[in-house]
């Protein structure tokens, strides 16, 4: 098999001291990035990058992309410790993770988040390694109308999943849909609600909502409730990594599911955004006590992490081979290829096979020995919840505030964030769910941009969403998410009135 | 390992050359990290330019002090340029040009005139071939136009980056020319538009050279023809049996455009002299290394330098050309 010849040289490529150096520092790195919300893996990079200008690309790139990883597995422990989402993707880790780690479960939900971030990322690094032609190809196929079914899908998986009555969850997300319609309409090139304010010339930026909706929103109903952080009388030992594995055994069926979703998102290239909240959607619909999810269930940590992590990984692939960036981080990454003078498309894999099999190696390599890195500190991160809350709070808020303001570099996000601090109190205090706004403002935007796009392409007519198999599946089973509760509610009903 | 090492010594060595020669060149340099603002998204071309800018002084020790690149991209480039505005007489701030900075005040209404800004340098004009998938049955410009002719309205569809700006602008001349309507579909950037067309999802793109090169190089695309009244330069072959000077003018076939897009850099108002020269030093600078030749070589730039009072007025003439063709098209936001 020629994939393994070239993995094969490509280890070779990756495994060697320095290079292995490399990519301790840079998992390191990463995970420090990660933490910090608002410092982010773009910015992260973007600083980093220029040091690497004097090494060799691949080493080069092998650090980078560790620094990738770290940062996408550091993601996850702000999510879970404080309700602070650094990245899109970790906001569906949130929903499970933050209240295990409120019950005590700190250590059990890192090790299950990190473990399932490995999981996926091996899954996804397998399929690019063994079908990366065909994979290329696939993302081919999208045009707008695909990737409108793309986000439909994502949004009818996703809807009438949480607790909450189905007006507010759909409030919710309309109000989501509003946020993200200010600034330019990339359409028609005009500006929407900036009511001349320069300041609002770019929208809102996700990062500044979330920390403001979920981080300070949730740090003034820890205020409201006494100052105690709930998580603090937990037992703290290394043993729990290997407890905890034990227990996630059980959930094969979530671990295979979840990867499926992942990769086959990061392939579309729909994202790992998407892909966390749809395998959320589809592990809280397919489980048997619905309602514990949301309060503290591991099958709600596992599903989004794995997807997350298949996803961002197997999107590296069409990021590669296309040139298309997946994510800011991305973007600053491809943009440092170019100073190598190696150019992203189709023929890297043809040009640069050193490089790009150094890469796919450096992946596995990467992931595993990130794997190890974090779950060596998970006992430390968990202990952070021992600190008192009257030391840890302002110390949050203010890590929160510099998260914002670099967003931007801008003042008036730090005000921004305070606003929507106060409308997550809002919200959790009225019994509003926060997560549909957070999907709505995510994706709101591609998903209006690419259904105009369609509607431009098909002279307006709706036809252009059954017009090939491909969208006909998409939207097909996007209507059969969103009409299952209501399907399954009849039949219950019928049921009993014979 | 010790080959990069020696690599790092050399350029260190290279760098030390430079900085003993620098004082007499400017007296004045910055004291603090310069703010590199890019009123585009990352990823584009402008991005591309600015990121590799800053590889470069780096690598080649060109300034003590980094420069930092920062997107501001919000309003289709506005906010970046507002933000440089409002900085008046800060020298440790400058921003990288596309053709946005005429284009966007005319359609946003965001107030800002390219000449409030202190011009430092035109570092290469940018260029824009049209393209059709390599399966489609176009082989010539001229094919391709008289398809468009010979069908009805709407029929051929062109990709482009943003709305009422270079793409779109060209894609409205091309309309005037032929009589036809051609549907105009846009999208977030250059790289996007490319992998539409590769994909097969629209007709055509004005892809910038560096944005489409690398799926030409594949056998993805077909080069029509370029928007200038000149071919390209450029002799190296590119694909097995195209180089950049291959492709015609569009001129030549019938469609005679010619729009080629600033990359240039400018700086807050009120710059002093010695600020403004050590930049344009800095640039001369730049454009001396080998990697900027590779750069121009790779993304088919045209490669034209201009500084002081000749920068200002293609710039004035350039903003008055944009006033007309946006106007033409019914671009204008009152």
């Amino acid at each position: 098999m020629e994939e393994i010849n070239s993995l094969m040289h490509g280890f070779s490529v990756a495994l060697t001291l320095p290079n292995i150096g490399f990519m301790l520092i840079g998992i390191f790195l990463g995970v420090l990035i990660g933490v910090l919300p608002g410092l982010g893996g773009a910015n992260g990079v973007a600083i980093l990058l220029p040091l690497t200008f004097t090494m060799p690309p691949t080493s080069a790139i092998i650090m980078l992309s560790c620094i990738y990883w770290g940062a996408l597995f550091g993601g996850a422990i702000t999510s879970i410790l404080f309700n602070i989402p650094g990245e899109p993707w970790s906001v569906a880790t949130t929903f499970d993770g933050y209240p295990m780690a409120q019950k005590g479960r700190a250590g059990q939900a890192l090790t299950a988040a990190f473990t399932s971030s490995f999981v996926g990322a091996l899954f996804a690094v397998l399929l690019i390694t063994f079908l990366s032609p065909l994979v290329a190809k696939f993302a081919l196929q999208f045009g707008p109308a695909e990737f409108f079914g793309v986000y439909l899908l994502t949004f009818c998986a996703f809807i009438g999943m949480s607790k909450e009555p189905p007006v507010k969850t759909l409030a919710s997300m309309m109000l989501g849909f509003a946020l993200a319609a200010v600034g330019l309409d990339t359409v028609t090139g005009t500006l929407r609600m900036t009511f001349g304010s320069t300041e609002l010339l770019n929208g809102f930026d996700f990062l500044t909502a979330v920390i403001g909706l979920f981080g300070i929103g949730e740090i003034l109903l820890t205020m409201e409730e006494g100052l105690a952080f709930k998580g603090k009388s937990a037992a703290i030992k290394f043993s729990v990594v290997l407890e905890t594995w034990k227990e996630l055994l059980h959930h094969g069926k979530t671990f295979v599911r979840s990867t499926i979703i992942g990769c086959w998102m990061g392939i579309t290239p729909g994202g790992a955004t998407p892909a966390s909240f749809m395998a959320y959607g589809m592990a809280r619909r397919s489980a048997k006590n619905k309602d514990a999810f949301g309060k503290g269930e591991i099958e709600g940590v596992i599903a989004p992490e794995t997807a997350a992590h298949a996803a961002g990984t197997s999107a590296l692939l069409p990021m590669l081979t296309l040139g298309i960036p997946g994510s800011p981080t991305a973007a600053v990454l491809l943009g440092g290829l170019l100073i190598w003078g190696l150019q992203p498309g189709p023929m890297l894999f043809v040009e640069q096979k050193d490089f790009v099999w150094g890469l796919i190696a450096s992946m596995y390599l990467g992931n595993l020995v990130g794997l190890f890195v974090v779950l060596t500190t998970v006992p430390w991160w968990a202990a952070i919840l021992r600190i008192p809350f009257t030391i840890i709070g302002p110390i949050i808020i203010v890590i929160c505030a510099v998260g914002a303001y670099t967003v931007n570099n801008a003042m008036i996000d730090v005000v921004l964030m305070l606003v929507f601090g106060l409308l997550g109190y809002l919200f959790k205090k009225l019994e509003y769910p926060l997560a549909p706004l957070v999907l709505a403002l995510v994706l709101g935007k591609s998903a209006e941009s690419s259904f105009r796009q369609a509607m431009l392409l098909s002279d307006g007519s709706v036809s252009i969403f059954w017009s090939n198999a491909l969208v006909t599946t998409l939207v097909v089973l996007a209507l059969g998410l969103l009409f299952s509760p209501a399907v399954a509610w009849l039949r219950h009903r019928g049921k009993e009135a014979h | 390992m010790n080959k990069s090492l020696i690599k790092a010594l050399g350029t260190a060595f290279v760098g030390l050359g430079l900085l003993s020669a620098a004082p007499m060149a400017a007296a004045w340099e910055p004291s603090k990290p310069v703010e590199f603002v890019v009123p585009a998204g990352t990823g584009g071309g402008a991005d591309q330019m600015a990121r590799f800018i800053q590889g470069v002084v780096q690598k080649n020790n060109l300034m003590k002090q980094p420069i930092i690149v920062v997107n501001r991209s919000g309003g289709a480039g506005a906010e970046g340029f507002v933000d440089v505005l409002h900085t008046k007489n800060n020298p440790h701030k400058i921003i990288i040009s596309l053709s946005n900075l005429f284009t966007t005040p005319l359609a946003t209404g965001v107030p800002f005139e390219y000449d409030e800004f202190t011009p430092i340098a035109m570092l290469a004009l940018d260029q824009f071939i049209l393209w059709v998938n390599a399966d489609s049955p176009y082989k010539t410009a001229k094919d391709y136009v008289e398809a468009i002719k010979s069908s009805p309205d709407g029929t051929f569809k062109m990709a482009g980056t943003g709305s009422k700006q270079e793409d779109q602008i060209i894609t409205v001349k091309m309309e005037k020319i032929l009589g036809k309507k051609i549907t105009y579909i846009p999208f977030k950037g250059g790289g996007d538009v490319a992998v539409q067309l590769v994909g097969k999802h629209v007709n055509s793109t004005v892809n910038n050279p560096i944005e489409a090169e690398s799926h030409w190089r594949a056998g993805k695309l077909r080069a029509l023809c370029v928007m200038d009244d000149e071919p390209l330069p450029y002799k190296e072959k590119v694909t097995t049996t195209q180089s950049w000077a291959d492709v015609p003018t569009c001129k030549s076939a019938g469609l005679d455009i010619d729009y080629l897009m600033l990359r240039g850099i400018l700086a807050p108002p009120g710059l002093k002299p010695d600020e403004v020269a050590f930049y344009v030093d800095l640039f001369k600078k730049v454009r001396a290394t080998p990697e900027w030749a590779d750069f121009m070589n790779k993304g088919a730039y045209k490669q034209q330098f201009m500084t002081g009072k000749e920068y200002s007025d293609w710039m004035k003439a350039a903003s008055a050309e944009h006033f007309k063709l946006m106007k033409e098209a019914g671009f204008i936001t009152k």
